[in-house]
């Protein structure tokens, strides 16, 4: 079960079209020092609807996963295809939420940051823009600060306008960088939970990252486990059946904690 | 989506209770810049007039009513006002030159990182040097006239300028950067819309900085020479009422001077800043 397993292509729902897919990633960081391996021969694939999590503790390469997804990193072996093509640069097929807060761009309203990338990368019309970014915004429950600047938001409005965002852009697959880290634990579970419903509403593709084991079997419907130094995968879990009203069950717990015992004893393996 | 965290999420509306009494009212009238600034104002006019009827000599020190008089006179007579729009002609001239050579050298430092270094060791060596320093030099090259100014307006505004739009731009965080590179955007589109408006900040000040440095290399290189022989320029005017003996008319230039400088930074300026970076968050 610690030997790195490639995902079965048989664990995959067969009925639904494969949107994303990752074999033998390899990504490597230029340091003064010399070259770093941070990711080292990663497989995992995602269906059309899928919530994946790359989980694992801070080195284990998740977040440059999530780079190279989005084109923003050069792999250094293997490939990442988007519905069969080659990813070889960043596009507006794939939408990043991050987790940092100055994400929303501060020379904007609200509207016109949801409203930006409609018109610079899917050529609409002002007009059209701006009642797409109206749509969203309503659906992440962003109605009445429509045309405030971002500096007078919370956190979590910033988060939630971000989404919205990248919901209107309508990607092929959402990337999510750990968008809720900086939220406090009542904002984060709220959030937590219109993500899922948005995502199942919409059928959402879905790529997240984190570190925090509770946060992936809530949102997951598949865990992806990694390894620290280089990143490696350990093993997959599926939690496709919990959601956020299962926090505290028997169930969750059991399942939480086998995360954890898998994430943990490889740690202690290695020591 | 009606959930009671989304719905106590959307209150940074707040609507006032009820008006602010009129002692808060007053309060806030006295703590406003523009009261201050004309406070002072009239502190300094007060106490010039004083020091001014003690000394009571008006070749070394002509009171501020007679300042005024003369400011007036000198308007209405001598084409005080006349002299000030040439200088501020010549100014807007150089500046804008300034402004588009500086965003030139600028836009291939940041394309390229050695002439960012190259860009950044010539701005550090020439920034220090006061540009008045360079008009001896102008004048041999390019003889007396308009052309010397300008090299030497040129000269006080691009460097400044360049250092502060070169930081500006480092500065450009990376998740904006990262977020304009999802998008598609490229070259000239990513400049546009990301990077300039996110530098916005430094490059105002950067604008602000170059301003103050050529008004005042201007006046000083007029106080040499003229614009041209015909219209003399605002240092030029005060020059001439000194050689002259009207020190009254010496304080009007110089009062113009202040004036001119302290409208374009409180109008242009804090105008620029107000709708821009101050709105965005970006600036207090």
């Amino acid at each position: 079960m610690l030997a790195p397993t490639p995902v079965l292509e048989s664990a995959q729902p067969t009925t639904t079209e494969l949107v994303f897919e990752v074999r033998g990633l390899t990504l490597d960081y230029e340091t003064e020092r010399g070259i770093v391996r941070a990711v080292d021969r990663v497989d995992f694939s995602i269906a059309q609807g899928e919530r994946l999590v790359l989980l694992g503790p801070s080195g284990c390469g998740k977040s440059s996963i999530l780079k190279a997804a989005a084109g923003f990193l050069k792999p250094a072996g293997g490939s990442l295809r988007l519905r069969g093509r080659e990813i070889t640069g960043p596009g507006p097929d794939r939408i990043v939420v991050f987790q940092e807060f100055d994400q929303l761009l501060p020379w904007k309203t609200v509207i016109d940051n949801v409203a930006f990338p409609l018109l610079v990368a899917r050529g609409l019309s002002r007009k059209e823009a701006r009642e797409r970014a109206r749509a969203a915004l309503s659906r992440v429950g962003l109605t009445r600060v429509l045309d405030q600047f971002p500096h007078t938001l919370s956190g979590g409005m910033k988060q939630r306008a971000a989404i919205a965002r990248a919901l209107a852009t309508e990607p092929d697959i959402l990337l999510m960088d750990e968008p809720f880290a900086a939220l406090d634990a009542l904002t984060r579970l709220q959030m937590q939970a219109d993500l899922i419903e948005i995502a199942d509403e919409l059928n959402i593709t879905l790529l997240f990252v984190t570190h925090a084991i509770d946060e992936a079997v809530i949102l997951g419907t598949r865990l992806h486990l990694l390894s620290a130094h280089p990143g490696r995968t350990i093993t997959t879990f599926d939690t496709s059946a919990f959601g956020p009203e299962d926090v505290g069950s028997v169930a969750f717990e059991t399942i939480a904690r086998d995360v954890h015992r898998a994430l943990f004893e490889r740690k202690g393996a290695r020591a | 989506m009606s959930d009671i965290l989304a719905q106590s999420d959307d209150t940074t509306t707040l609507i006032p209770i009820q008006p602010l009494p009129w002692r808060r009212r007053v309060g806030r009238f006295f703590q406003s810049l523009a009261f201050r600034r004309i406070a002072v104002l009239v502190a300094v006019a007060v106490l010039w007039e004083i020091a001014a009827r003690i000394q009571n000599n008006p070749i070394m020190l002509p009171s501020f009513l007679e300042a005024g008089q003369a400011f007036l006179d000198a308007s209405l007579n001598e084409g005080l006002l006349l002299s000030a729009l040439g200088s501020l002609y010549v100014l807007l001239k150089g500046y804008l030159l300034a402004l588009v050579l500086g965003t030139l050298l600028v836009s291939f430092a940041v394309a390229n990182g050695f002439l960012r270094d190259a860009l950044q060791t010539i701005a550090a060596m020439l920034n220090p040097l006061p540009a008045i320093a360079l008009l001896p030099l102008a004048m041999l090259w390019f003889g007396l006239g308009e052309k010397s100014l300008l090299f030497v307006l040129v000269n006080a505004v691009v460097w400044p300028f360049a250092l502060a739009a070169l930081q500006g731009f480092e500065g450009v965080p990376e998740t904006h950067r990262l977020v304009g590179r999802n998008y598609g955007l490229t070259g000239i589109r990513y400049v546009r819309h990301i990077l300039v408006p996110s530098a916005l900040p430094s490059l105002i000040s950067g604008m602000r900085v170059g301003w103050a440095f050529a008004w005042r290399t201007l006046i000083a290189a007029e106080l040499v020479f003229g614009i041209s022989s015909s219209s003399g320029g605002l240092g030029w005017f005060i020059f001439r009422a000194r050689n002259e003996l009207f020190t009254d008319r010496v304080f009007a230039g110089l009062a113009t001077v202040i004036l001119i400088g302290l409208l374009v930074e409180a109008v242009v300026f804090r105008g620029l800043e107000t709708i821009t970076v101050r709105r965005w968050g970006a600036l207090r």
